[in-house]
Order: C-alpha cells, then structure tokens, then sequence
C-alpha cells in the first residue's frame, strides 16, 4: 500500500452501513406511495437487520447470528409471494396505484 | 299396577297431539269420540290402580313411579316423578271419571260448532295438566299441570273468542290467575332454599321432624295458600271465576265447578305437614278467608238471575268451605267434600247446560220457568243435585257439608255459625233456582221472538249423549256420601284410606263436645237445610213474601267494580310508573352505558383513518420510543 495504511474493517463500519441502509428503507416506506416502491423499501430494512444479525455474530464467534438471518430470509421470502400476489391483483383492478386511495376498509 | 301410572296422564296427552294433527279431518263426531276415549282410558288405568295400592297395607300405599331426570343442576335436582298414594289417585279417579262424563256430554253439547274438534284438544289437554298436577311428585311438576290448567281454561273461557266479554273473561282469569301463581313459586324458592329439594316427601317429612322452622313453614304455607286462592278462586282473588262462565258449560262443570278450581285445595292437603308445622294462626288464616269466603259468595248467588252464575257463585262458596275445612285441620272432610261437590256440581253445570241447550241459548232464569215437562230428565236429574247441594239427607252433600260442620265446630264456634248460615243461604238460593227454571209459570213464551226466526218457540229436551253423563252424575250424587257415613268408624271409608297421607296432621275432635254430640249437630243441619228451602218455596214458589233482592248483591256487593276502578285508576297509574321507571331508569341505564361507550369508539375509530403509511409512522415512532425507553431507563 502506497501511505502503508491498512484499513482493517471493523464491525463498526458494518453496524453503520446497515443503519444508514434500514433508514433508507425506513423513510421509504414512509415517504413513497407506490406499494412495489414501498415493498421493496421494506425488503431494504429486512436485509439491513440481516447484515446486523450477520456481524454481531461474527463479532461475538456465535453461530446463531448467521442461523437466524436464514429463517428471516425464508419469511421474507414468503412474505413477497403473498404481499406481491396482492400487489398485482390490486394493480390489475385499478389503474395508477396510490397506497393512499387505498382506503375503503377504514373504521 | 303402579309401573302404569305414566298412563294416566299420556293418554290424553296423546289425545290432544293427535287431535291437534288430525282434528280437522276426523271432524265431528269423530274427534270427540276419538277425545272421550282417552279420559276413559285413564279412568281405567286409574281403577286399576286403585285397586292395587287397595290390596296393600295403608303403609305401603306410596309409591314414586320416576320417568326421567328433568332439571339436574348442582344441588338443584329435580325429576319428573309420579307418586301414587290415596290421595292422588282419589283426585285422578274422580279427574277422569267425571273427566270422561263431561266429555261424552261435549259431544252433543258442542255438536255444530265450527271449532268442535279444538275444543276437544282443549279438554284432553286439560285433563293431561290436570292429571300432572295430582300425581307430580314434586312441587315443580305440580306447578307445571298448575299452569297447564290455567292456560287450558285461559283457552275455553275464551273458546268463543269473536265474543268481546269471552275473550275478556279469559284475560281476566289468564292475569288473576298470575297473583296465585307467584305465591307458589315464591313457596317453592322458599321449600327449595330451605331443605333443598322440592319434592313432597322431603318437604312433608323435614315438616313431620321439625327441620323447618315454624316460621319457615308458617311462610311457604301461606305462599302456597296465597296460589290456592288465585286457582281456588277466594277471596280476594275470587273475581275471576264468576266471569268464566262466558266459555262454553261442559268447560264450567269440568274446570270451573269440578277439577281444577279443586286444586287449591288439593294442594293445601298435599302439604297439610307443613301448615301442621306453622304457627298456630295459619291455618286459622286459611278458616276464615274460607269462612268469609263462603258466606260471601253465597249472599251474592242469592240476587243472581243468570243460571250459571248462581252456580259459579255457588261454586266459589262451597270451595270457601273447603278451606274452611282444611284450616279446621279437617282434610279428610275438605277431600270429602270436594269429591262430591264436584259430582252434583258437574251435574248441576250440566243440567244448566241442557237447559240452555234447550232453551237456545237462553240463559237468564227470569225467562224459564216451567220447565220440567219439557225436559223431564234435566229436571229430575236438577233436582237431585239441588237436594245434593242444599244438604237434604241422604244427599251426597249433607253427609260432607256435616263433616265439615263437625271439625268446625270443635274448632272455632264462632266459623261454625257464618258456615251454618252459608248453608242456610246455599239451600235458598238453589231452591231459588229449580223454582225459577223448572217450576211457576212458563215465561220463555213471552220472548219467543227473541229467539229469532222461531216462529214457535218452545224448549226441547236434549239428545242422550248428554242426558246419560246426567243420569250417572245423579247416581253418584245420591250415593256419594256412603264413602264417609259418620255413624260408626267402620263407615269412615275415606278417612282410612286418606290416613297415610294426612295422619299426622288432621286435627283429632275425639274428644271434644261437638264429637260426642254430632247428631245434635247433624239434626241442626237438617233444620237449617230445611228452612232454608222452606223459606225459598215461601218467597218463589208460593209467593207469600215478596223477594228480596238487593241491588248491591246482584252487583257481587260492588267487588268486582270496585277492583275494576282500583285497578283501572290508581293501578293503572301505578302500573304507568312502574313501566315508566323501567323504560328510563333501568334500562336507561344500560341503554346509557352503550351509548357512552359507542360514542367514545366513534371518536377513537378516528384514528383509523385507512393511510398506511400513517400505520407505519405511528409504528416508527412506537419503535423509537420503545428504544429510547429501554435506553435511557437505566440513566434515570
């Protein structure tokens, strides 16, 4: 290396990312009205909490950490084929889709 | 025999569910023989057995036939039991015997009516409730034919309800009748929580051993009498009665003179352990509402001019004298009465029916008269039953009436002396009336065109379906009384047969004065029955002294219009508050309860405003909260 530094990753840099990725994700699913937007803004969240769960387990040597990221991503997984499914269907009923028109079941 | 006991009362039920299938076709006369077949049957069901319990020992003459489990809860179990003793199966025999007579006699009686075959459902269905009523085991079952008599003569007082004061004075009795009935079930609440079981023999035998208190017993006792008076029709509840007249007569002989206005005092005998065990005021209470009762009624029958009432009246006064037996501690007497009460009562009702059957449906006596030629069967069967009645010996009546007078007097002289001069009335009165209907001048001639289309009227004896239940009435009203003939103890047949029932609580008169003088007693009954016919024949039938008949006694001393407006004035205005106070306060306060909760959702369901990403903010800004709580919860 040119100035002899080595920058070592830390879990800091990690614990970061995934926090600046799960905000993202966050103000998306708060800011925009389009649901495939807004799912996929919550998939964002999913996967930051993943990245977490992955470097806190690498960070304390505990296998558990790694086990559980697939159980979320199985959900996940289930989860975006029944949220899509209704996605679709809503999307061939009406057209221009606006998570806020989506309001007839109100109390 | 007993394990037949449920036959007694499944027959007419039977009846009844097939006459309410199929009554329409069987049609008439059909349906009415179909009808009277089923109370026959009973009758004989309830012959045999009468004669096995007669081939017992009077200890073992109880027996408990239990059909099923009806209401098993926690400590509260109840069966529906029969129970065949002698005193039950002396109320079933004489229920369906004369039960069976009033039947056939329906059947020429009701012939043409439209609704003849549900008028016969009626009857048997009666019969099945009555029949519950004196072979339930238990306070509850009895209260369940309690109630079934009541709806049954709910319906038939009614029967011909296009008429305003039928459906009136079915009304009339269906709501007097609901006084009586909430001093039996407040009994029942009390027998229940106190001994825990509502069955007789746990009621009579905790009575018998002194586990109920006095005044415990004092209280279910008088509860019990306050249903007998509704059902019993005394005062003050009697009102009722006299207006049932309006249903069809074969219905006022049956359930109004005969059966079920016995219940009362049936009931009173079947718990006659428990008014032994009461203070000892009760059963002096039960005497003089009797007493006061009977002499009541009794001045009222005197001024009446329609033929039924006379009897209704009539009928109210001797069922006076029931009570009055019963709270003398004289229940074999007051059974014994009741017996033949209702064969020359059915058969007077009867023989009025005939009457108005002849005369087409007159019925005011001041437009009889003369009668006995032309029906001479009605007449002479009439006239056994006013000798019956009027305690002429050796009438069934005189025998049972002297009973009763007997007990009375070693009880209180003062209640033998108003049941003398009830006597006295009830022997002029019905003179009254055989003089009125059968003898003097024909003067139903005069009102023949009110007869209608009748161009010559003239009564007509009626068809012999009705005339033989008249004939056998007749015979048992002659021989009646040889079931209890005061002579020799020998003769006292019901008095053994009832003694494992009232033993332990008929009062013992052995030796008072009135025992070892009965027959100067029996003698002034005699004389009083006497001038009391005597003194009719002067007024009606000779005319020598002109009649009296006050107003106030035709109109029943005002009673029943002095009820009207109490009840319809100040009653009604407090009825009006009651209901008043029950639409606003207490279900206002419900009501106000759910509005206040409905309307305080309506202001919370704001929030659920349908915008999903509100849902996610709230729910963002629940997490960060949730975070910022865990955090900082150590720092504080």
């Amino acid at each position: 290396m040119m100035f002899g530094l080595v920058v070592v990753p830390t879990p800091t840099w990690y614990l970061v990312l995934s926090a600046v990725l799960f905000s993202i994700g966050a103000v998306g699913v708060l800011v925009r009205r389009n649901p495939l937007v807004m799912f996929m803004c919550i998939e964002l969240m999913l996967n930051a909490v993943n990245l977490t769960f992955v470097t806190v387990g690498r960070a304390m040597s505990d296998i558990d950490g790694q086990a559980i990221v697939f159980f979320v991503m199985v959900v996940a997984a289930a989860e975006v084929v029944v949220g899509l499914g209704i996605i679709v269907s809503i999307m061939r009923r009406r057209s221009g889709v606006n998570v806020d028109d989506l309001s007839e079941l109100k109390g | 025999m007993t394990s037949s006991l449920w036959l007694l009362p499944a027959f007419p039920l039977f009846g009844a569910f097939v006459l309410m299938v199929f009554g329409r076709r069987l049609g008439e006369p059909r349906s009415g023989w179909f009808a009277a077949a089923m109370p026959i049957a009973s009758f004989l069901v309830a012959v045999s057995v009468y004669f096995d319990l007669l081939s017992r020992s009077s200890e073992e003459r109880h027996e408990v036939v239990t059909l099923f489990s009806w209401i098993p809860v926690g400590a509260l179990h109840i069966d529906v039991a029969l129970l065949a003793d002698p005193l039950s199966i002396t109320m079933a025999l004489f229920i369906t015997g004369i039960g069976s007579l009033i039947h056939l006699y329906a059947i020429g009686y009701m012939h043409g009516d439209p609704k003849f075959s549900k008028f016969f459902l009626y009857l048997n269905l009666f019969v099945f409730s009555m029949l519950m009523l004196v072979l339930g085991e238990n306070l509850l079952v009895t209260f369940l034919g309690w109630e079934g008599v009541g709806v049954c003569s709910y319906f038939l007082i009614s029967f011909w309800h296009t008429r305003d004061s039928a459906a009136v004075a079915g009304k009339k009795a269906f709501v007097t009748n609901r006084i009586g009935d909430f001093g039996v079930m407040t009994a029942m609440f009390l027998a229940f929580s106190t001994i825990g079981s509502v069955s007789y023999s746990s009621i009579n035998e905790a009575a018998h051993s002194g586990v109920i208190a006095p005044v415990t017993a004092t209280a279910i006792g008088l509860l019990l009498f306050v249903g007998a008076c509704g059902k019993s029709a005394q005062l003050p509840l009697y009102l009722w009665l006299p207006d049932a007249m309006e249903g069809p007569t074969p219905v006022s002989a049956l359930i109004h003179a005969a059966t079920m206005v016995t219940s009362g005092v049936f009931l009173m005998t079947r718990m006659s352990p428990v008014l032994h065990a009461s203070y000892e005021w009760a059963p002096m209470v039960i005497a003089c509402v009797g007493a006061a009762t009977a002499l009541f009624a009794a001045t009222i029958a005197v001024a009446q001019n329609d033929i039924k009432k006379v009897l209704a009246y009539s009928t109210v006064s001797q069922l006076g004298y029931m009570f009055l037996a019963v709270g003398s501690g004289a229940y074999v007497a007051a059974i014994f009465h009741m017996v033949t009460h209702a064969f020359f009562k059915a058969l007077l009702f009867l023989g009025s029916g005939s009457v108005i059957h002849g005369m087409h449906h007159e019925q005011d006596m001041r437009r009889m008269g003369a009668l006995r030629k032309l029906m001479p069967v009605t007449a002479i069967t009439f006239i056994i039953g006013w000798l019956a009645i009027a305690g002429v010996p050796p009438f069934a009546g005189f025998w049972s009436k002297d009973e009763i007078l007997l007990y009375v007097y070693a009880n209180n002289r003062g209640l033998y002396v108003v049941g003398l001069i009830t006597a006295l009335l009830t022997a002029y009165y019905m003179t009254r009336q055989v003089i009125m209907v059968f003898y003097g001048e024909a003067k139903w001639k005069d009102h023949a065109h009110d007869h209608g289309a009748h161009g010559d009227f003239e009564p007509h004896e009626s068809p012999k379906i009705m005339l033989f239940p008249l004939i056998v009435l007749a015979g048992l009203s002659v021989v009646g009384g040889a079931m209890q003939l005061p002579f020799s103890k020998k003769l006292h047949f019901l008095e053994h047969w009832l003694e494992p029932v009232i033993e332990e609580s008929e009062a013992n008169i052995s030796k008072t004065w009135a025992y070892e003088n009965k027959y100067v007693l029996l003698v002034i009954a005699i004389l009083i029955a006497a001038t009391g016919i005597a003194a009719a024949f002067a007024v009606y039938g000779k005319k020598k002294v002109k009649a009296v008949e006050p107003r106030v006694l035709e109109q029943a001393w005002f009673y029943d219009a002095g009820a009207a407006k109490l009840v319809g004035g100040p009653g009604r205005a407090a009825f009006n508050a009651v209901a008043w106070a029950d639409s606003r306060i207490v279900d206002g306060a419900v009501n106000g309860t759910a509005t206040l909760v409905r309307n305080f959702a309506g202001q919370v369901r704001k929030s659920q405003n349908g915008f999903t990403r509100v849902y996610a903010a709230l729910m963002a800004v629940g997490a960060v909260a949730l975070l910022a709580w865990f955090l900082f919860r150590g720092v504080a």
